[in-house]
């Protein structure tokens, strides 16, 4: 079994792999000259949405899963980073890592349930359990109900780097973005990625060739909430705040709205989408009020008219693999 | 006056019909759900949109031109209903032969737009709107007292909900529809014009809603955001009952209102939560869904 799927996988890797490997380059040193010349701040924030688009991105562009319900492994990872850093006095890199370590297991929980339905069901259960747990952060004592949990330290990294400063915590959010990407791609060019995409193509016929597309799918599942944690607990230690907008639904809708703008399926595209989405939030802060329904517009147009979205339409052009 | 479990019957009868309300606004949106998806296989976000606003078209239509409820009640679906129907010609049509997940991304933004556009209207904060004279006043019933209006509602819905299965399950006009969800192509062969039946069908469910929203104007405020809180609950109904049965979503909606009502007499702060419990219960009992069929 493991010798057929490394033969499937074998082509992709090397007609293909150059031009992410140079797109991979280029994004790498775009952040980091970026911090000199824009609000560091907004790049972290855009770099946390980012992962978070990314980890998204691998359950619906890799296994053809909408999960409308994300902002669960987000909201939550970021509560719990924000009250391990602030209440037990945990270093970031701890905090990040209970962050991570919460959305693993709310992803083990909701994806186990999710996946026994198929399809548009899917969506449904992952937005409906989402909308639970907005309502247990809305009554739990320790969230801090409609304030959040504010003040949360930065702390020292290793006990040493003092994360006060934003160019040193951009940097650790950079190589933490980094990592969690690196990641994903590993994910999708192995075999186990090979199998994934099988699924998203034609789920009774992996079934038939021999593989547990149930286990396959939930695996799946808990890495993007995982990384979904990552960013939450990345987001609370940079921002120093967890609240209820990061557990609601508004929230889902917009790492959906990331990537589908950035492009579906593409590894570049969340990324992409991301830094839209949140320079429109940032820069059209006079639209205020407008920014649901401008959100609206841009979902209602994306999928009339645009649904391989900027980087997908990029690579099309290009004849390229992004 | 005598008490049950410690709780004053009062008390717990007031909670059930007000369960049994929420349960007919359930069952109402369900049902619209449902209809849909059968013939347009899509699952429409902008349903709890729709059914904000039916309120607001209500409220309009009192405020600016004097139009009572009782009209509103017929007015109001038409409008929203037509409005549904112009989406469904000009948008919705392209999804039909691509996944079902770009229908669910479209609605999903126009519920967007129309709630963001009701909000910078007329703010968060709900409208109220007066009750209709005829309903009034209430009923003492001996064990508890019915308000008129409540009573009314619930009647109103299971009359809809009724006439709504019974045209789909035992009429031809239903029988068109029962055949075109599951075979379009060859409905069509036979002389029947589809396109045109999926269309008023979509009008239709978007009216149920709207109707909906109309009825529940008097009970609840109208705000912009009354359907975007209730259309998460309304999908793990259709969750729990499953979207294959008319029957089932009806049952499915009465009864998961009456459980949300006990439940907030009983353990008020699981009251939110109950019904996403009892759908991740039947998920582990039933992967299917209480009506439905394995597909």
């Amino acid at each position: 079994m493991v010798a057929a799927t490394e033969t499937i996988a074998a082509p992709a890797h090397s007609a293909e792999g150059r031009s992410e490997v140079i797109a991979f380059f280029v994004m790498v040193v775009l952040l980091v000259i970026a911090p000199f010349f824009i609000y560091p701040l907004f790049l972290m924030q855009a770099l946390c949405f980012a992962l978070f688009a990314c980890a998204f991105n691998l359950l619906i562009g890799y296994v053809g899963l909408l999960s409308f319900g994300h902002a669960l492994y987000f909201g939550w990872a970021s509560y719990l980073a924000a009250h391990a850093a602030k209440v037990w006095g945990f270093p970031p890199e701890l905090a990040i890592l209970t962050g991570a370590a919460t959305g693993a297991v709310l992803g083990l929980v909701a994806g186990s349930l999710a996946i026994r339905r198929q399809g548009i069901y899917f969506a449904m259960i992952t937005l409906a359990l989402a909308q639970m747990m907005y309502f247990f952060a809305l009554q739990a004592k320790f969230t801090g109900g409609e304030d959040g949990i504010q003040g949360v330290p930065r702390g020292k990294l290793f006990g040493m780097i003092d994360l006060t400063s934003h160019m040193t915590m951009y940097f650790l959010v950079l190589v933490i973005f980094l990592a969690g990407f690196l990641f994903i791609l590993r994910i999708i060019n192995s075999p186990f990625g090979e199998v994934l995409k099988a699924i998203r193509e034609n789920e009774p016929r992996a079934i038939s060739l021999g593989y547990k597309t149930d286990r396959y799918k939930l695996v799946a599942f808990v890495l993007s909430a995982t990384l979904a944690g990552v960013a939450g607990g990345t987001k609370a230690i940079v921002f120093q705040i967890a609240s209820l907008t990061d557990v609601h639904w508004s929230m889902s809708g917009e790492v959906v709205l990331m990537t589908l703008v950035g492009g579906l399926g593409t590894i570049f595209g969340p990324v992409a989408g991301a830094f839209v989405i949140i320079a429109m939030q940032n820069y059209l802060n006079a639209l205020d009020q407008w920014v649901t329904v401008i959100q609206g517009v841009i979902f209602v147009v994306c999928v009339l008219l645009f649904r391989r979205g900027v980087i997908g339409e990029i690579a099309h052009l290009l004849r390229i693999k992004l | 006056m005598f008490e049950i479990f410690g709780v004053p019957s009062q008390a717990l009868f007031g909670q059930l019909l007000l369960g049994l309300i929420n349960g007919s606004f359930y069952a109402l949106l369900s049902l619209g759900l449902a209809v849909i998806f059968g013939m347009l296989n899509i699952i429409n976000f902008t349903h709890g949109a729709q059914y904000m606003m039916g309120a607001f078209a209500a409220f309009l239509l009192l405020n600016f031109t004097g139009i009572g409820y009782w009209p509103a009640l017929v007015i109001a679906p038409i409008v929203v209903g037509i409005f549904g129907m112009i989406i469904e010609r000009t948008m919705l049509q392209w999804l039909y032969k691509l996944d079902h997940l770009y229908g669910l991304l479209l609605t999903f933004g126009l519920a967007l737009i129309i709630e963001g556009l009701a909000r910078n209207q007329y703010g968060s904060a709900g409208l109220p709107y007066a009750m209709p004279d005829s309903l009034r006043g209430g009923q003492n019933l001996g064990f508890m007292f019915l308000p008129n209006y409540r009573g009314w509602v619930i009647f109103a819905s299971l009359a809809i909900c009724f006439a709504t299965w019974f045209v789909i399950e035992r009429t031809r006009l239903g029988a068109y529809l029962r055949a075109a969800t599951e075979n379009p192509t060859l409905v069509r062969a036979f002389g029947i014009n589809v396109p045109l039946m999926i269309t008023l069908t979509y009008g239709f469910g978007v009216g149920l809603a709207a109707l909906a929203g109309v009825m529940a104007a008097p009970i609840y405020n109208v705000s912009p955001q009354m359907g975007s809180d209730l259309i998460i609950v309304v999908f793990a109904v259709v969750v729990i009952g499953g979207m294959g049965s008319i029957m089932g979503a009806i049952v499915t909606g009465f009864g998961l209102g009456v459980i949300e009502g006990l439940t907030k007499v009983f353990f008020p702060e699981a009251s939110n939560t109950v019904i996403f419990v009892i759908m991740a219960i039947v998920l582990l009992i039933r992967p299917a869904g209480l009506f439905g069929r394995t597909a």
